[in-house]
């Protein structure tokens, strides 16, 4: 891997942390376990179209697996990665589709982070009584995915990255 | 609705009409599920506590009472017919925000101390409905 690469990839990966650091300080607004803007998701949307697939699924991942060891628990963990491994899924597949444009794709990751984490929560407590949450948080998955797209397509335009 | 325009600016896709439609499509789901779910919900007898999955203890919605769950970590209040979370040592005490509840199927949940206490019993529960 080239120094360059290397060098963009630890420096997207931090950003990713850091945000989801802010926003874990961040009061929760809404009393369902699972709500929230996902404003790593921007710099996983930014990686998707600026580096590629791989370059992507390594930011997301790292980042899910860095900030469960250092904020999180063992269960937020496997929370985090299901709702990582189902919306980077999602996204890879609606980007390979013309029509949707950034926006899209990130009201979809953000929606199926959200279905991943309560899936995974399904499984781990044994119940599937999480399922009353899910129209909530495909709404909340929806608004967000919406603001996290808009700001990604703003850094997509704006920024370059030559590797 | 400047935001929109302003992400299509010099981008390569020449029409939202698509993304209009991926959101219309979630916003229609999360209301269809809404209803569906909230469908036949009854009043409901007594609350079921479960731990990692396995059931720990019931209680009846009609007797007053404060519970210890999980060894202390959650603090179940029944009152008026209604149970809620009192207390808990979780960071982000979701669970005790998420208020009162007496609706068969209505659940609190802790995610961090994977508690969950589900309100069961009445006439039909709505576990029936998801099927």
């Amino acid at each position: 891997m080239k120094t360059k690469k290397l060098t963009t990839m630890a420096l997207l990966i931090s950003l990713a942390m850091v945000l989801s650091y802010l926003e874990s300080m961040l009061p929760s607004f809404v009393a369902i376990p699972g709500v929230k803007v996902g404003l790593a998701n921007i710099i996983v949307v930014f990686a998707l179209y600026k580096l590629g697939t791989k370059e992507a699924a390594v930011i997301s991942l790292l980042r899910v697996a860095l900030v469960s060891l250092l904020f999180g628990s063992g269960a937020s963990f496997l929370y985090s990665l299901a709702g990582a491994v189902l919306s980077l899924g999602g996204m890879l597949l609606l980007k390979r589709i013309p029509a949707f444009s950034y926006v899209a794709v990130s009201v979809l990751g953000g929606v199926l982070h959200n279905v991943g984490q309560i899936g995974m929560a399904c499984l781990l407590l044994e119940t599937n009584v999480i399922v009353y949450y899910l129209p909530f948080l495909i709404l909340s998955g929806t608004i967000a995915g919406i603001a996290v797209g808009i700001l990604a397509a703003v850094l997509i335009r704006r920024i370059d990255v030559h590797l | 609705m400047i935001l929109p325009v302003f992400y299509m600016k010099g981008s390569a896709h020449k029409s939202k009409r698509w993304d209009l439609l991926l959101v219309a499509f979630f916003l229609l789901l999360s209301a269809a599920l809404y209803f569906l779910l909230r469908q036949g919900q009854t009043a409901g007898a007594e609350v079921l506590v479960r731990v990692n999955g396995q059931e720990t203890a019931r209680y009846s919605l009609a007797e007053e009472g404060e519970y210890a769950l999980n060894g202390g970590s959650n603090i179940l209040v029944i009152s008026g017919g209604e149970a809620w979370l009192r207390e808990a040592n979780c960071p982000d005490k979701l669970c005790v925000r998420q208020g009162k509840i007496h609706l068969s199927g209505q659940t609190i949940t802790c995610l961090p101390n994977k508690l969950t206490v589900t309100v069961v019993g009445g006439e039909q529960t709505v576990d029936v409905v998801v099927g």
